[in-house]
């Protein structure tokens, strides 16, 4: 090929690689929710509760000295029921297992929920120990949710226990 | 609507795989006519690569020496080179961006161009098994580079990954908890971040370094001329679209409209619209079929280059020749003194050029078996010279050729007729010069070597060692007798038999019209003992 030509040509090909490199560096842009949704993110990591059994006397005194803990707990760990409602209606509903071989570890779980902005009545219950009935941790609020707004459900026994959280918008 | 119907006995990864040969190679012939086969970027796609990788390095280096990993300080102190000092750390900043986008764009193109020539299996299993990690390091380093910045962008990375980290049974904790809401994390995650972003190159480096073992005369770096070019292509970008920051990260919020780089963040958009489980089966489906691709049925490999240590006198220089190191020089066994050349069975290509190379391939001995110190069981220079002898002895016109091709190039055998003979070669490269003067004076008015384009040759150096040689800058020289007007050399990829014998058809114009002033060597007839 004729050397201008040639010039010319590899000029347009470098000049069409970094524009191909140039454009999806950065376009098309990715909405990953639409405008009017926010998110509720469930959250949280726990460990559940266990029954411990007080040892009677006698059973301590058959025990080396050194080894007398008055309560006999076993190594596992209740699986954790957790219900949330948003406005009064089942938004999501689940059994949490502990992590571990000896399921002696943390329940966890992480969600995420799309929902549309404005004001809910939003209601999180949880149970940490099955061998009890009903729920012994319960938080309700009424949250306003902002376009893209993230609101958290976590627990945290340091706060005491079930919590919402919200973080300021930019 | 066309059907893909695949011939009886050929598998339709076979179809698949030659229809994409075909297409490379037409895309390659066609840059070749702008670039010219040194310096086209398609056949040194490799070495593109490694250069990219080398202005990651550069300009990382002056990134990191700036960057302050506290939460706020690392927007900040990325921030300010964009806004503050764009016209240094601006731009090494936007080249960084760039570089890694083009490092991925030829990495990926680089996979699937030696998938389509089929340089996977055999000899080249080692070079192939060894860049599969690569592709996983160079993803890992560029999607965490992006968190770096811990703007809108990065937190959305960096959530979107650990959800999808999560879903493996790896974790006892969710990931995806550190980034919950802006007190979540702290200075300390972007110390151990810009670690990592250090330490996986690194490997990558490292790892690059075990790609290319297996093979002699890597090309680090392509030529000057691409160099400056891709580099002068990535400035002009970081000039006119500098990498910006997007908003800080506020992990309170979605972040969304973002300007996503589609050639490493998108397993992030795949992700939303499939499923984490997709997502991973796809990585590690991918993942397994890349490393289990060399074990699938192929073709018988090629019988390997084979050493008599009688007529091997250790001269080395099929071991400097071969392209895959696959010979090794030891102490010969019967002469004191002297090396024989051992060949290493698992990287021999079955090339033949190391028998191109040997000083004792020359048809002028006298032996009526010409043997020589390492040849190929499949083509011996024996036959070869059998072959020469027998098929110019039977050329009948005013202007006789000889022919040399390679299989792997353009198709040679429409060329033979009355006053043309052709030979093919396992590759162009296991042709002796000797042989060229010894047609010469056989009775052949002009010689043709035809072998792969520039850059393109299937066993990366036959054709580059062939030129040299006939040029007298590589052993074993073609000797100064020989008119070089009397010889053409015309690179021809597969598929440009038309080309080739139209240049053929010029060659023998030339030689007709006596454009060709000089005279052949003297005849020479073998003495046979």
């Amino acid at each position: 090929m004729a050397k201008p030509a040639a010039i010319i040509g590899q000029i347009i090909l470098y000049g069409a690689f970094a524009a191909f490199i140039g454009y999806f560096a950065t376009s098309p842009t990715y909405k990953q929710i639409p405008d009017d949704v926010a998110l509720i993110k469930l959250s949280m990591s726990h460990l559940g509760g266990r029954e411990c059994r007080k040892r009677t006397p006698e059973e301590l005194a058959k025990m080396p000295p050194n080894m007398r803990a008055p309560l006999d707990c076993p190594r596992g760990r209740s699986d954790i029921k957790l219900v949330l409602e948003l406005d009064g209606k089942p938004m999501y509903e689940t059994i949490m297992q502990p992590t571990g071989l000896s399921k002696d570890g943390v329940s966890t779980v992480y969600k995420r929920f799309e929902v549309k902005a404005g004001t809910y009545r939003l209601s999180a219950k949880m149970n940490d120990n099955l061998v009890n009935p009903g729920f012994n941790f319960v938080k309700e609020a009424e949250v306003t949710l902002q376009p893209a707004q993230v609101l958290v459900i976590d627990f945290n026994p340091d706060k005491g226990g079930l919590f919402f959280q919200q973080g300021r918008k930019g | 609507m066309p059907v893909l119907r695949t011939p009886p006995n050929v598998s339709l990864h076979a179809v698949l795989r030659g229809n994409a040969q075909t297409l490379f190679e037409s895309i390659e012939n066609l840059l070749d006519g702008f670039f010219g086969g040194a310096d086209n970027p398609l056949r040194h796609l490799g070495a593109l690569g490694l250069f990219f990788l080398w202005i990651l390095v550069a300009t990382g280096l002056y990134l990191y020496t700036v960057l302050d990993t506290s939460i706020e300080g690392v927007y900040n102190s990325i921030g300010y080179l964009s806004q503050e000092q764009w016209y240094l750390g601006g731009i090494l900043r936007s080249l960084h961006r760039y570089a890694s986008n083009a490092f991925v764009l030829v990495m990926m193109l680089h996979l699937l161009r030696e998938w389509a020539y089929g340089r996977y299996h055999g000899f080249r299993l080692y070079s192939w098994v060894t860049g599969v990690p690569l592709i996983w390091l160079a993803y890992i380093s560029g999607i965490g580079g992006y968190w770096i910045v811990w703007d809108r962008l990065a937190q959305f990375s960096a959530i979107a990954t650990t959800e999808l980290l999560d879903w493996l049974p790896f974790f006892n904790e969710p990931t995806a908890r550190n980034f919950l809401m802006p007190d979540s994390i702290n200075d300390r995650f972007f110390t151990v971040l810009v670690f990592i972003h250090i330490g996986i190159p690194l490997m990558l480096i490292l790892g690059l370094w075990a790609h290319v073992n297996r093979i002699s005369r890597v090309d680090y770096l392509p030529s000057r001329r691409v160099m400056l070019a891709t580099l002068a292509s990535l400035l002009a970008l970081a000039l006119l679209i500098p990498a910006q920051s997007q908003a800080p990260a506020n992990l309170a919020e979605i972040a969304t409209d973002l300007p996503l780089n589609w050639f490493i963040l998108f397993i992030h958009p795949l992700t939303d619209i499939t499923s984490p489980a997709a997502v991973w089966a796809l990585v590690f489906g991918a993942t397994i079929l890349l490393f289990a691709l060399p074990f699938l049925p192929h073709p018988a490999a090629r019988p390997i280059a084979v050493v008599d240590p009688a007529n091997c006198n250790g001269c080395s220089r099929c071991h400097v020749d071969c392209p895959y190191e696959a010979i090794t020089m030891a102490v010969h066994p019967d002469k004191a003194g002297h090396k024989i050349a051992i060949v290493d069975a698992d990287n021999c290509a079955g090339c033949g050029i190391c028998a191109g190379a040997c000083p004792s391939s020359t048809p002028f001995r006298s032996q009526e078996r010409l043997v020589t110190g390492i040849d190929m069981p499949q083509q011996p220079v024996d036959a070869m010279r059998h072959q020469l002898e027998a098929e110019v002895a039977q050329l009948f016109g005013n202007t006789k050729l000889l022919v040399f091709g390679c299989e792997k190039g353009a198709d040679i055998s429409a060329l033979a007729a009355r006053d043309t003979a052709a030979i093919s070669l396992l590759c162009t490269g296991m042709l002796p010069p000797s042989f060229i003067e010894y047609a010469l004076r056989s009775g052949v008015d002009g010689v043709v070597v035809t072998g792969c384009r520039d850059g393109g040759c299937d066993f990366r150096l036959g054709m580059q060692w062939t030129r040299e040689r006939l040029a007298h800058q590589r052993e074993p020289y073609l000797r100064s007798l020989v008119p070089m007007d009397r010889l053409h050399v015309i690179p021809a990829s597969r598929g440009e038999g038309m080309q080739l014998a139209a240049a053929v058809q010029e060659f023998r114009t030339q030689l007709e019209n006596q454009t060709v002033t000089s005279s052949r060597p003297p005849a020479y007839s073998r003495r046979r003992i």
